[in-house]
């Protein structure tokens, strides 16, 4: 990345060759909802995920719903990237309100894998990974509620992170459910990666849950692993529905750790994996049922008339969310109905804190868990949208550390039936350096090319 | 009083919104309070946009637990807003920010003055939440969104710090209700957070009314009144529900639990129509905030300060947020210190003490007793304007002749006689009543020390 540095081409070159890729490519893949045409920056260009606002150009988060919603500030990730001189290449696909695991609940059509056009890119910042792999964004930013960066970077073979909740400002991010919302950097390798977080993370004075980051970030340089402590969670790892080609290529990963000096042992989250998913879907729907209400017609985005309002904020309600966030909205809103709030929402966020400890007793002895991040390749287009249950099983994995307000970093770590196969990497709260250096010795020694085989 | 209202007894607890004058809004940085053409003090975060985010007013924390204070209230170490929601058109985000099961002041109680005696009036609670915008229905009879052709949204209200305080059911008459929210509105005028006035909505006054059998202590089935714009209006409502319950008890029938608005022209209550089904607000803790948890030092400094007469060390203490420097460059400038701190933490909360010219703040400062209230209330609404000179303001002078204060204050004496007992009696506190009062009459151009000490050697003489 210091070609522009070095004047070897300038900022304006880089974004117009950019946008050259996507209009030769993007036809096929659908990774971005809208581009813009002008260089905007002095920098490095960079792809925005569609929930983050972006001043003066429409942001829709994947819905009908936000259809013409032309913001009128910029999300604070988005104002620290133009700070930072980056050029916004345009908005990336998703699902709508980050609601999914494959893009398909896009109100505009699923984005799709670059390597292998047939399947998904992963969910629900398919967009911006899928991109970032097709070489159509030299990096992104996604937002993770429940795996929404790190399972798509599974699936399209780069590298993305969840951070530690509270490291990264959601001001003027679309929310989807605000005690798990995270915004954090995709890119081709962990550097940029930690480049691209070391940009936005720090405390936001106008999203009250941010914090100072209690070190700066650094970029990583070890090459080995001697004295790192690895953790395999036995539950994550032996989890029904992994399939083999993922599990030898995390059994590989994990030996290629002890050959770099790790010192690898086993561990458990019994709880942590029995529980999160159920947990998860109360605390999001409810969350989200909250979160969607705005949604009206009555100040902005799509609406559709009537007589009375009660009736016209039905109607437009009714034609502008897709079925993913209705079901959330009536999952949601059981969950906090008087008489159920207590065995629902209250007990979740009670699980919450037992998946939390848990974590934080693996931690005393180990300083990075493992395990692999989506337990299947990337699946077909079709293959699970009629299925919800099955779709959201694909967030298995990640869900648990997301629970406990974790970081977790992708890292792609082989190939299994000619497709990426993710290592996640969890870490305590605020360790992203110790998880940068641990995803840099890691990638140097797998050697994993990110281009697709197919693009080459 | 009739043999039939002796043998019932009224039970009547208040619900009392009062809007706080901070600079800026209760979760973003928009100017709150009246003036602006509509939906011009509106932000991202008060119109609801997506992504935008609350941060919470420290001044209105703060102020809500001097008032908590104030009602002898319990102040909590951690309480938590929550989301209520609901759609309305004038709740731009579908829920309303509130403090719900653990508010900031629970617990007090309040000491009303009657010739024969203290009545006290419990304080179940205290919480701060955010306002909602204000809406008028256009056509149709009712005034209310059902029939209108269409409504009218201004959002300059919506997001303005609010605080709910809610009594026990330990009101019995009419009478007690009016002179406890006289004396509730005076306390909260003399704290200095809000103009309390009825008729412009920044007092809101609920009663909730039952009755029962004299000497029972069950709880029967209440009804709700609301629209009471006036104190006089609350007493109103309050005697018509409480003779309509009864005549209701006396022919053999059962109250119905319901809610009435009170109709000022005719004096009349009318139900509102009732819903087909209860209200689920489906209340959660409000992930966007963290908890408000005053330091234990905080809390104990601002007990020591309501149970004393300010000095300077203690009134310092009310100067937070970027502000101590403005104090001491208004005191270096020639101002007196206790003055400087009342006017700075009491009136300039929130607004950006760099815009202030600390000289021009100290020259009103040491006018306030000479120069009209108004004249030194708009002075302090603008002084942070750019170029701001104290110069016309001070040109101007207060009433200070007593030959035409003396017969205002004999008039009021004379019509407040519960009042002046009470004080006479012991109650000191009062003074601010009376003075406030005249203040009110003489539409702020009183000199207040004036007033104050004609009111004092009044009271004395006829003691």
């Amino acid at each position: 990345m210091g070609l522009v540095e070095r004047g070897e081409v300038t900022a304006a070159e880089l974004h117009e060759a950019y946008l050259a890729a996507i209009e030769a490519r993007d036809g096929e893949l659908n990774c971005y909802l809208r581009t813009l045409e002008e260089p905007n920056g002095s920098g490095i260009p960079i792809a925005l995920k569609d929930v983050i606002s972006t001043r003066g150009v429409e942001t829709t988060a994947g819905s009908r719903i936000l259809a013409g919603y032309v913001p009128v500030f910029d999300a604070t990730v988005a104002e620290r990237c133009r700070a930072a001189g980056l050029s916004v290449l345009g908005k990336t696909n998703t699902d709508e309100f980050a609601m999914g695991s494959s893009t398909e609940n896009s109100a505009y059509g699923p984005s799709r894998n670059p390597w292998d056009p047939e399947r998904v890119p992963g969910g629900s910042g398919g967009g911006s990974a899928a991109a970032v792999s097709a070489g159509l964004a030299p990096w992104a930013l996604g937002s993770d509620t429940g795996g929404s960066i790190k399972q798509p970077s599974a699936l399209c073979g780069n590298v993305g992170l969840r951070p530690t909740y509270g490291s990264v400002s959601r001001y003027g991010v679309v929310a989807f459910a605000s005690s798990l919302d995270q915004i954090g950097p995709v890119a081709r390798n962990v550097r940029d990666c930690a480049l691209l977080y070391g940009i936005i993370a720090g405390r936001d004075e106008c999203d009250s849950t941010t914090v100072e980051l209690p070190e700066p970030v650094r970029l990583p340089e070890r090459e080995d692993l001697k004295g790192v402590r690895i953790g395999v969670p036995r539950e994550m790892n032996e989890a029904e529905g992994i399939e083999p080609g993922v599990a030898e290529a995390v059994a590989r990963a994990i030996e290629l750790a002890r050959e770099l000096g790790a010192e690898v042992g086993e561990c458990e989250l019994p709880r942590s994996v029995e529980y999160g998913l159920a947990c998860y879907y109360l605390v999001a729907p409810a969350e989200a049922s909250s979160n969607l209400a705005r949604y009206d017609g009555v100040r902005y985005g799509a609406r559709v008339a009537a007589d009375r309002f009660s009736e016209m904020v039905e109607r437009t309600r009714d034609a502008g969310f897709g079925d993913e966030p209705k079901r959330r909205i009536m999952l949601g809103t059981y969950a906090l109905s008087a008489g159920y709030y207590d065995a629902f929402y209250g007990q979740a966020q009670k699980v919450r804190t037992v998946i939390a400890r848990e974590h934080a007793a693996a931690f005393e002895r180990f300083d990075v868990l493992v395990s692999a991040t989506s337990p299947t390749v990337a699946f077909r287009l079709g293959e699970r949208s009629a299925n919800p249950l099955a779709m959201y099983l694909s967030d298995l994995l990640t869900i648990p550390s997301c629970m406990a307000g974790l970081p977790g970093l992708n890292v792609p770590c082989g190939l299994s039936e000619g497709l990426p196969v993710g290592l996640q990497l969890i870490g305590p709260q605020f360790s992203e350096n110790r998880l940068f250096e641990v995803g840099h010795a890691l990638e140097r020694a797998l050697g994993f090319d990110v281009v697709p085989e197919r693009l080459r | 009083m009739s043999a039939t209202t002796s043998t019932w007894q009224p039970v009547i607890g208040l619900e009392i919104h009062v809007q706080l004058k901070t600079r800026t809004k209760m979760f973003c940085r928009c100017a709150a309070g009246y003036g602006g053409a509509e939906n011009t003090q509106v932000c991202p975060v008060c119109l609801g946009h997506p992504g935008a985010l609350p941060v919470m007013n420290r001044t209105a924390v703060e102020w809500t637990i001097r008032l908590g204070l104030a009602l002898g209230c319990e102040i909590a170490p951690r309480a938590v807003f929550a989301r209520k929601n609901y759609f309305y058109p004038d709740l731009p985000k579908g829920y309303q920010i509130s403090q719900y099961d653990l508010p900031s002041c629970t617990n007090g109680v309040v000491r009303v003055p009657f010739a024969d005696g203290d009545r006290e009036i419990s304080i179940v609670r205290a919480h701060l939440e955010e306002d909602a915008a204000k809406t008028t229905h256009v056509g149709g009879r009712t005034g209310r969104i059902g029939g209108a052709e269409y409504s009218l949204v201004d959002f300059n209200r919506g997001g303005t710090p609010l605080v709910e305080i809610v009594t026990g059911p330990d009101v019995h008459s009419s009478e007690e209700a009016r002179r406890f929210l006289q004396l509730l509105r005076q306390t909260i005028v003399e704290l200095g957070i809000s103009d309390a006035e009825m008729e412009k909505g920044t007092l809101r006054v609920d009663a909730n009314v039952s009755v029962r059998p004299a000497g029972s202590d069950e709880l029967r089935t209440r009804c709700e009144l609301k629209n009471m714009n006036s104190f006089r209006f609350v007493a109103q409502g309050i005697d018509a529900e409480v003779a309509r319950q009864i005549a209701v008890y006396e022919s053999g029938g059962e109250v119905v639990q319901e809610t009435y608005d009170f109709d000022a022209a005719t004096g009349t209550l009318t139900p509102r129509r009732s819903k087909e089904e209860a209200d689920d607000y489906r209340y959660f803790p409000e992930p966007d905030l963290v908890p408000v948890e005053p330091p234990d030092a905080r809390r104990r400094e601002l007990r020591e300060l309501a149970a004393q007469p300010l000095d300077l060390d203690r009134a310092t203490v009310l100067v937070t947020g970027g502000l101590d420097r403005l104090w001491e460059a208004t005191v270096a400038a020639g101002a007196d210190g206790v003055a400087a701190a009342n006017v700075i933490a009491n009136r300039l909360a929130g607004v950006e003490a760099a815009a202030v010219d600390a000289t021009q703040l100290a020259r009103l400062v040491e006018a306030r007793d000479r120069i009209p209230r108004a004249a030194f209330d708009e002075a302090l609404g603008r002084v942070g304007e750019p170029g701001f000179t104290a110069d016309p303001y001070l040109a101007q002078e207060a009433v200070s002749d007593t030959s035409e204060l003396e017969p205002i204050v004999d008039r009021l004496l004379e019509a407040n006689p519960g009042q002046v007992a009470a004080y006479r009696g012991g109650k000191e506190g009062l003074l601010g009543f009376f003075v406030g009062q005249v203040m009110k009459e003489t539409g702020g151009k009183a000199n207040a020390r004036v007033v104050s000490e004609l009111v004092r050697a009044k009271l004395a003489e006829g003691g």
